[in-house]
This record gives C-alpha cells, structure tokens and sequence, in this order.
C-alpha cells in the first residue's frame, strides 16, 4: 500500500508534464487537424533553455530560498517566450504556407521540423546531456510504515508537489481562457468552421499563431519543469516525452483538452507502475499497448467526442 | 435615375468572376441602397452564390468593383479586402445556403463569438480579460447585452445555453441572422433564408427582416427563391440569368418582365418569343400576383424545396 502510494505520487509527477505537452497537441490538432510534430522538441527547447538560464544566473539548491524563486520565475518566463517564438516561427514557415496542399504535406514538413530543432540544438549546444546540480530540494515524509523488509517511507518532494500544483494552476487558468475568453471562443469557432469564424471577422491565421504560441508556453513550462525534476536534459529527450504525450492526447481523444490532461495522468502513471511493479525495460512498451488497447475498444479515445456518422 | 441608386450602400460595377473557361458572373453591375432590401434571383446556377462569395471576399473577381460606402461617407473596395477584413471593417455580414452555425457551441456563445473584434480590443487581447479589466467587463456586458437583445428578436432567449447544433431548423436559421447581426454590420447578405421554412416560418422571416431593414437602417442583399418573400418584402430584384443580368427594378416592375419570364418559364421552340411576352404580360395586369406564381411554380418543381431540417 504504502510503496503504491508512492509510486502514485510519481506517476502524478510525470503525468502533469505529459499532460502540460499534450495539450499543445491536442489543440493544433483541433484547430488545424494536424499533428505537430515539432511539438515534444519545442518541449526539448524549453528545457534545454532553462538548462542555459539556470545556468547563466548561476543559482544551485544552496541559494536562497527568495533567490530560487525570483530565478525560477525569469526562468519560467524566458523559456516560455522562447519556445513560443520557436513554436510560432515553425507555423509560419513550415505550417502556413502548406495549409491549403494535401493532407501529408503539413505532416511531412512537420518531422522535418522536428528533426531541424534536434539537430539545431546538438550542434549548438553539443550532443552530451547537461546535468545541474538540483535547484529545489528537499522533500516531506508522508507515512512512516514498518514492514517486513524494514521501514518504508512515503515521500513526497518539493519539486514534485510544485510540479503538480504549478500543472492544476496552468490547466485550470488555461481552461478559463478557452471557455471564458473572446480569444478561447474564437479558438473553438476556428475548430468548427475557420469560413464561417473569418465571415464573423475572425483574424483566423492570428487565431491559429496563438494556438501556437500557447501550446508551445505549456510546453516550455513542461520543460522546465522536467529539467528540474531530473536535474538533466538533452537534445534528443523532446523525441520520447512528445510521442508519449502524443499518445496522451490520443488516449484523451485529440482535439479534447481534459481528455489530454487525463490521458496525460493516465500514460504518466502506466509508465510509473509498470516499472514499479513489473519491468523497467518495458515502460514504454506497456504505455503504447495501453493506448492501442484504447484505440481499438474506444477509437475516439476517453473524452473524444465519437464522430457521428451523418445518413 | 433609380430610388437605389441616388445613394447606394453597396455598388457593384462591371463584376466578372471566371472559372476556367467558365464565365460564371459576367459584367454585373448593380447597387443595392440605404436602407433597402434588395434581392437577387435567377433559376439554379445563374451565380448568384457567387457574387455573395465575391463580395464576402471568398473569391477575388477576375474583373470588376465592388464599392461599399457606408452612411458615415468611409468607402470600401471589397474586391480588394480579405474576407474577415471585410467583417472587421467594411462590415459585411453573410449567412449561408446551407447553415453554418458553430454546433457544438450555445446559442449564447455562437452570438459572442460574432462580436469577438471588439471584446479583443475590450480585454486588450485576452491579458485585460484574465485579470478582469474594468474595461473589458464593462465591453462584456455590453456585448451580453446586444445578444439578449437579439436573442429576443429571434425568440430564442429560453434556450440561450444549448448548444446550437439542438436547435430545430428553423431556429437555427434565425439564430443565424442573428449572429450575423451581432457582428454589427451595415450590409447583410442573407443566402436563402427561407429555405425549408414552412409559411409561417417565412412569414416571421419577413417581418424580421423588414424589422431590421426599418429599426437598424440596414441595407440587405438577399438571395432567395421563395417568391412570396422575394415579392413581399424586397424594395428592388435584380435577376440574372447564366451570371448576367437580365432585369432589374421595383417587383411589381419584375413581375411583368418579358426576359424574366423567359428566363424562368423557358420559350417553347414553336412559340414565338414575342407571342410569348404578350401572352405572360397580359395576366398580369389583371391580376398581379397570378403570374409570378405559376411563375414559381414551375421554378421550384425543378428543384423540390425539401425540409432540411427534418433529421439531423
């Protein structure tokens, strides 16, 4: 009990983070029905861009506490503006100009792009990982619990409940301005019918740069976050963690944002129990069965909305 | 010179819109005025669509002005304006053939959605609207207020908060008029509102529109094959036929047109044409109405008006 309670608490931790980047799918796919690749290495840039900050202000887990927030906040900012630019400068050179061509054509240039940001980063930043020291430590016991292997104690770390809690707030703001906002309504009107929106005097290519931009600011957040957690990044870690909030927002149903949070959670705590209870090689395995289980029962995915054949 | 043409809200002049070797709009000029309802119609296929598409800014014509000048003496050439910058600025709003609602939405938020330019600004771009920015809900209120106040005139305050896609049909092609009228236009362009509303549906269509033209000094440019709509409200028609215009005037003017009737009766290849305006006119002053009904008549059986809305 105890040791699955912790490992809830991880599988929570890693979920948040897909869920954050899943989102980012989720969304592109909704207003302009495509997938957009590029998008776990926007993650990657967010990441790698916190590495270079944290770095250049030169602040470690010795800091004080004061300093580590101030730091963290310009972190926060920097990364996501970055990675926003990134994000919005990939669909307007690649994406745009492609809107009207066939299917595949966005699809294609978007792997393109995704193999330009990796690249870009390794010859820029070299291809080793960059580990830091950790920035935010310390951690809270939560259960003390003697058992026959001796004591067992859950924990739960600093970083982690800031990670989740930082993941609720963003989900819940970024909720409130799809729902509540001009901008969120014009961003579901473009879902539907981008004619109709841009008759209503919709600017929808505006419309579709901002899906961009706010996929890519959660994915940067993610990033960095994921930095932190694991005090490493590299060029190549948007590869894995974007498939698998690929497969979050697919378990989810793509085009559903709480399906991607939910999907997020859901693949974050397979990956977690299956290494804690049955094999570490095979995490990812047992993620994407997971998802093709999914896909053949439920093919709209968790919270999709089933596509209804009109007669 | 024409009622409409001392002072027209929207000008079109020498329009030509070619596909390919097909010439689907050639040299159309019309005005529509101030204030006034103007329809277009003319037998299937005649482009009348299209020049809805051209003037929205769907498509670029290939040759040809579209002049639109509003009350206030701003002009417009739309034929050179991407079409939400013709919602944005020149003010144009259009609802379609078939309807394009945003189902999935409320009938609230499909209003909203119509005034999104201005609650934009309100919030300067979404920033003011998450801190809840006096401003931004002060222009919230107002823009809830402009949607109560159509969702009044449309008889569908008590279902506000369903989705839209619920609506029957009917409904949702006055809530789309109504949208269209949320984004505050100056011309609105209504492609066949009446079709598939049974009599009484058309009958509140009409006094809608007639409302709107009377208490918002609008101008409408309406495409419809429902006669009784055409000729009960309408101020000026204009008729085409294979994209060119074939007449143009008052109804009563349109009703007694020899190419008119030609164009929707067909001449029969024995009968001289000229027999044949004799023949149709001549009814007609005596009794007014007679002609364009069996005129009607013949029009829709070849295109069965069929409840759209019957199954979703």
């Amino acid at each position: 009990m105890e040791y699955f309670l912790q490992q809830l608490i991880n599988g929570l931790t890693l979920g948040s983070i897909y869920g954050l980047i899943a989102i980012g799918y989720t969304m592109v796919y909704g207003i302009i029905g495509m997938i957009n690749f590029a998008h776990g290495d926007v993650f990657m840039v967010g990441s790698v861009v916190s590495f270079i900050v944290i770095l250049g202000l030169g602040i470690t887990g010795g800091s004080g506490s004061f300093m580590i927030i101030l730091a963290l906040a310009l972190v926060v900012i920097i990364a996501m503006l970055i990675a926003s630019v990134y994000n919005w400068t990939i669909e307007r050179v690649a994406y745009r100009p492609l809107r009207g061509s066939f299917r595949l054509a966005p699809l294609i240039s978007a792997i393109g792009m995704s193999i330009v940001l990796q690249e870009f980063v390794r010859i820029a930043q070299e291809g080793r990982p960059k580990p830091i020291q950790a920035v935010i430590t310390g951690k809270h016991e939560l259960l003390h619990r003697l058992t026959e292997g001796g004591e067992f104690i859950v924990t739960i770390s600093n970083m982690q409940i800031l990670i989740i809690i930082s993941t609720l707030a963003l989900m819940a703001i970024f909720t409130m301005i799809i729902q509540r906002t001009s901008l969120g309504r014009a961003q579901r009107a473009c879902e539907q019918d981008q004619k109709m929106a841009s008759l209503l005097g919709i600017d929808v290519d505006r419309t579709i740069s901002i899906t961009f931009i706010l996929g890519a600011a959660l994915a940067a957040f993610a990033g960095m976050m994921f930095f932190l957690y694991y005090n490493v990044t590299d060029f190549f870690i948007g590869f894995l963690a974007g498939i698998k909030a690929f497969t979050a927002a697919v378990l989810g149903g793509i085009g559903s944002i709480p399906g991607a949070m939910l999907g997020g959670m859901v693949i974050g705590l397979i990956e977690v129990m299956w290494s804690a209870y049955f094999s570490v090689e095979y995490k990812d395995v047992a993620a994407f069965t997971v998802l093709v289980i999914v896909l053949i029962f439920m093919p709209q995915g968790l919270l999709g909305k089933p596509e209804v054949e009109k007669v | 010179m024409q009622d409409w043409s001392k002072d027209p809200e929207l000008r079109v002049q020498h329009l030509t819109m070619r596909f390919g070797g097909l010439t689907a709009i050639g040299d159309l000029s019309f005005d529509a005025g101030r204030k006034q309802i103007t329809a277009l119609i003319g037998p299937n296929g005649a482009g009348k669509t299209t020049v809805f598409n051209c003037i929205t800014g769907f498509y670029k014509p290939t040759e040809g002005m579209i002049n639109l000048r509003h009350a206030d003496g701003t002009e417009f050439m739309l034929e050179r304006m991407d079409d939400y910058i013709i919602t944005q600025k020149a003010k144009v709003a259009r609802t379609f053939q078939n309807i394009r609602l945003f189902s999935g939405m409320t009938l609230l938020e499909n209003l909203m959605v119509a005034q999104h330019n201005m609650l934009m600004k309100a919030s300067s771009y979404t920033i003011g609207g998450i801190f809840g920015s006096g401003k931004f809900k002060r222009a919230e209120n107002e823009a809830l207020e402009r949607c109560k106040y159509w969702l009044n005139k449309v008889n569908l305050m008590d279902r506000a908060d369903d989705p839209a896609g619920d609506l029957p049909y009917g409904a949702q092609r006055r809530l789309e008029i109504a949208r269209a009228m949320c984004t505050g236009p100056r011309l609105l362009c209504l492609d066949e509102p009446a079709a598939g509303l049974n009599p009484r549906e058309s009958d509140e269509l009409n006094k809608l529109l007639l409302s709107i033209r009377d208490d918002h000094n609008m101008a409408i440019l309406l495409i419809e094959h429902d006669m009784s709509v055409v000729m009960g409200i309408s101020d000026h028609i204009v008729v085409l036929d294979y994209g060119r215009k074939i007449a143009d005037g008052t109804p009563a003017q349109i009703k007694v047109d020899p190419a008119v009737i030609r164009a929707y009766l067909g001449v029969e290849e024995d009968e001289d044409p000229g027999e044949n305006i004799v023949v149709a006119a001549a009814p007609a002053k005596v009794a007014k109405v007679s002609v364009p009904r069996v005129v009607v008549q013949k029009r829709v059986a070849k295109k069965p008006v069929v409840k759209k809305g019957g199954r979703k």
